[in-house]
């Protein structure tokens, strides 16, 4: 009997069970290939030798005994920093399907530690609440039937862009029309913005994969997409390729990025789509950026111009700016000024119970574009697991007030509201983004969706995965290691970019056509919604319905 | 889908002739209402000045009249015709209808030499107050419209049933333009106001089909706060407003009543000559954009005559006439039925770029189409 003394026992000892994922694995299956365990990003299974018990038996005498032979074995590790997340890199490369990690149904003890060294949970992904999100339960149930017939989805046409820029009201067009004043530049886009993820953030191949498929859907589809840079600015030759005109710029913070982009200012073939500035963001609001040194590679650090492999957390606030009137007369202006007036610039935000102050400041502002609207669902590449899963605000009630607000007042169709956090979080895209266009927003944005349907993210919910933040990637992109991200075929990248927005494209008219709308995105068209929840009815002002 | 007909001719003619012609295309109502819009008056019994405006409605009881009486009293209107119709009240669905009245009024003297914008303004906002005050009451008082030279009839009922109840045959009403609409109810609520044509400061309109986009347009127009703006308790009362929004509010042409409804694409923008003029045009005016499917009829103060159509075109209307008289409505039997001695041949079914008009001399047809150079010469 062993003495229990010479066990190693600490509050953080931890066994399987105790861990969130188990892996799973079938000694009579395994060839010891080894690929599992080097494959491994988290090194959470290692190759190990055992004892095996054999039993001796001497047929000459009636003695019995054992005798031991080693082999080499898998084993699991259960320390924290090499707990399983899941990723099921190891069952991909496995040629004999003889491991795969399943999830602990029992409880996740692990959550206790993951605090080591006084450093709380960080990690990437989204909030972590499954199930259906409220935008998932919305139906669109206003039915052309008899009275008005359908529209044949496949065989109409559909204009399905939207508005991006400052929309003059009728009078104010015609007068500056007549009299010679300054148009405020409007884009015509397709309503779903491939949403800020940063080259940084991003491998290199996940992000110039999307921006290929982007020129794709746009140059060849007709699909007037559009995505956004993130903070982190853009590589130089971007910078100065046609494509600039797909590419939503961000600003944010820690204005990481823009000594490049302005030095490119004067060699720009076009202008950009927009210029996004970041005040807040739905996965960690009151919180800045945050690109932990694992991923401030040498490039990373040439296009932020910082050194390498330090952390860069942007601040919380742009620090030049201490209220909302220098944040939006200041900013707005001066980025409106530096791109000549010809290019929509828009705050986003975090969604809060203040974004409809902020939204009557930009109605005021003539030189703001838009307001994007982050709700508590929105992902990130990094930020404090509490700051996920706890703070923020959901992003339908705070865009439904919001526009109604707008609706009064008259001007619903002069600042575009754009909204983003959880859109397709279980998959339904096009329905969520329509509820959302209904319920008020001219678009939305979409990042983690892009992440996993374009680069087959594997974070989900249930706490899978989620490691953006530390560049161990297991598909390559969001490292910043050319050993992971050289995984991520940019070719094939791309290729999923298209295939989503075509499907996307096609979905959105199988809502629209329904509701006899054809001719322009149905924005606001509140009466085509219902939900079988008599509270969120109430608080949405849509149909309750069951 | 409700059906429609447009009279417009250089001699006066009983309302009872649009209603006969809407008898051919009493397949397409189900007898929810009638609303009748007359333009260019003459009353048998009285030598109509037409500068004095009309007032027309429904006073549900002595009390309502009464009270209408005083208030037009205190604003300073002087009754100068009041006609009385033959009723026949067993043929009205309704029992709560007092009197239907058509009152020509002299403007109050302050706004004799007014501009014609004011003295509109001063319409507008007096239909608006006796619409309140009948709403304030019960809705004991229904008003349509009060405007010069203009006259309209609304009630809920089989459309020649409600002739015959108030003996429109008997030629003591007679007018140079008519417009009616037999009703299919649809989605909303048998109401006196859904009733079609809809009207304010002189311009109206009526729609067949149902307005998918009604929702957000409302919203939009509710938030202008625009005196006159209210109401939709139909979702086809918002084309009349969007037409007296375009040609009142942002004073544009007839034109380009089109190119806000249903503006052409970027691709057809592209080759337009005021193409940039009208993708900003679009884009301002995109709440705006109906989506179908309808085919809108209207007229204008000065007896213009028009029929634009939804993009995809998915409701009918025909044009047809000759010099002197021509017929909008939505199936070729109505155009037959009102103007028969033309020839068919000419008759012409818009397509979607088209806007077809009946300018107020009635010798030919204007078709105009949205590819054509906008009549805009200061913002072009």
């Amino acid at each position: 009997m062993v003495s229990t003394q010479s066990v190693t026992v600490t509050p953080s000892s931890l066994s399987y069970t105790d861990l969130q994922w188990i892996i799973q694995h079938r000694e009579d299956r395994c060839t010891l290939c080894g690929k599992c365990t080097a494959i491994c990003p988290k090194g959470a299974i290692h190759l190990t030798y055992r004892r095996q018990r054999v039993p001796r038996v001497d047929v000459l005498s009636k003695k019995r005994g054992s005798d031991y032979k080693t082999f080499v074995g898998i084993r699991q590790r259960t320390k924290m920093a090499n707990a399983c997340i899941g990723c099921s890199m190891c069952s991909m490369v496995c040629p004999n399907e003889a491991i795969t990690p399943v999830p602990n149904s029992n409880e996740n003890r692990s959550v206790f530690f993951n605090n080591q060294k006084g450093e709380p949970n960080k990690r990437g992904g989204r909030r972590n609440v499954e199930g259906p999100t409220l935008l998932d339960r919305i139906m669109f149930d206003r039915i052309s039937m008899l009275t008005d017939p359908a529209l044949d989805a496949g065989r109409h046409e559909f204009n399905v862009t939207t508005t991006l820029g400052r929309v003059l009201s009728p009078e104010d067009f015609l007068d500056r029309t007549i009299n010679g004043g300054w148009i405020p530049p409007t884009r015509e886009i397709f309503p779903f913005v491939i949403g800020s993820m940063s080259f940084g953030a991003l491998s290199p191949n996940m992000w110039l994969g999307m921006l290929q498929g982007v020129a794709y859907c746009n140059e060849v589809l007709g699909i007037p997409v559009v995505m956004c840079t993130g903070e982190g600015g853009c590589p130089p030759w971007v910078l100065r390729s046609p494509y600039l005109k797909y590419i939503i710029l961000q600003i944010a913070s820690g204005y990481f990025g823009w000594d490049e982009i302005i030095r490119a200012i004067p060699e720009m073939q076009c202008m950009p789509a927009a210029i996004e500035i970041k005040y807040g963001q739905g996965a960690k609001p009151g919180d800045g950026g945050l690109l932990m040194w694992y991923k401030v590679s040498k490039l990373i650090a040439r296009l932020r111009g910082v050194p390498e492999a330090v952390d860069l957390p942007s601040p919380p606030v742009h620090q030049t700016l201490y209220s909302i009137e220098e944040s939006v007369m200041k900013m707005v202006q001066t980025l409106s000024t530096a791109f000549e007036h010809k290019v929509p610039v828009y705050p986003k935000i975090s969604a809060s119970t203040s974004a409809k102050s902020v939204l009557n400041n930009l109605v005021r502002n003539p030189y703001a574009a838009g307001l994007m609207i982050d709700g508590i669902d929105g992902g990130t590449g990094a930020a404090y697991n509490v700051s996920m899963d706890a703070t923020g605000h959901p992003v339908a009630s705070c865009v439904r007030e919001c526009y109604l607000d707008l609706a009064a007042q008259g001007k619903q169709n002069e600042i575009p509201i754009f909204a983003a956090g959880g859109i397709g979080k279980n998959g339904n895209v096009a329905q969520n983004g329509m509820a959302l266009v209904m319920l008020g927003a001219s678009g939305v944005h979409i990042g983690k969706y892009i992440m996993q349907a374009v680069g087959g993210c594997l974070g989900n919910e249930k706490n899978r995965c989620n490691v953006c933040n530390t560049g161990i990637c297991p598909k390559g992109i969001t490292s910043q290691s050319p050993k992971l991200y050289r995984r991520l075929d940019p070719d094939k990248v791309a290729e999923r970019v298209a295939d989503v927005y075509m499907s996307i494209n096609t979905e959105v008219k199988k809502i629209m056509a329904p509701l006899g709308r054809s001719q322009c995105l149905p924005v606001g068209m509140s009466d085509a919604l219902g939900i079988a929840d008599k509270a969120a009815a109430e608080r949405l002002q849509i149909k309750y319905v069951c | 889908m409700c059906r429609l007909a447009l009279k417009t001719a250089n001699e006066p003619f009983s309302p009872y002739e649009v209603i006969q012609a809407m008898e051919a295309m009493q397949e397409g109502y189900d007898g929810s209402g009638l609303g009748l819009l007359l333009r260019g008056m003459e009353f048998e019994d009285f030598k109509y000045n037409p500068r004095f405006p009309i007032l027309s409605g429904i006073a549900h009881s002595k009390k309502a009249e009464q009270r209408m009486d005083e208030f037009m009293d205190e604003r300073g209107y002087e009754l100068k015709y009041d006609h009385r119709f033959t009723m026949r009240p067993e043929l009205i669905e309704a029992k709560d209808r007092y009197r239907y009245f058509l009152r020509a009024y002299r403007m109050p003297v302050e706004f004799k030499d007014k501009p014609q914008e004011e003295r509109e303004r001063e319409l507008l906002l007096t239909r608006l107050a006796l619409r309140k005050l009948g709403e304030d009451n019960n809705n004991d008082l229904t008003v349509f419209s009060f405007y010069p030279d203009v006259a309209m009839i609304k009630e809920v009922g089989w459309p020649l049933e409600i002739g015959n109840a108030l003996s429109l045959w008997d030629g003591q009403i007679k007018s140079r333009v008519c417009m009616a609409q037999g009703r299919q109810n649809t989605n909303y609520g048998i109401n006196l106001y859904a009733c079609h044509p809809f009207f304010i400061e002189g311009i109206a309109t009526m729609t067949n089909g149902e307005n998918t986009a009604f929702v957000p347009i409302k919203d939009w127009l509710l938030g202008k706060n625009i005196p006159g703006y209210i109401g939709y308790q139909s979702d086809s009362e918002v084309f009349a407003h969007i037409l007296h929004y375009t040609l009142k509010q942002l004073k544009l042409p007839l034109e380009a009543y089109k190119h806000i409804i249903t503006p052409l694409s970027s691709k057809e923008l592209e080759k337009h000559p005021q193409g940039e003029f009208l993708k900003g045009l679009r884009n301002v005016c995109r709440r705006l954009v109906i989506d179908g499917p309808n085919a809108v009829i209207g007229t204008l103060p000065d007896e213009t005559c028009m029929l634009v159509m939804d993009q995809k075109k998915l409701r009918p209307a025909t044009v047809g006439g000759r010099d002197g008289a021509w017929a909008i409505a939505s199936e070729i039997c109505g155009v037959d039925a009102l103007v028969p001695d033309r020839d068919p041949s000419l008759d012409f079914q818009p397509m979607r770029e088209h806007t077809v008009i009946i300018p107020p001399h009635r010798k030919e047809l204007t078709i105009w189409s949205q590819h054509n150079q906008l009549p805009l010469p200061q913002a072009a």
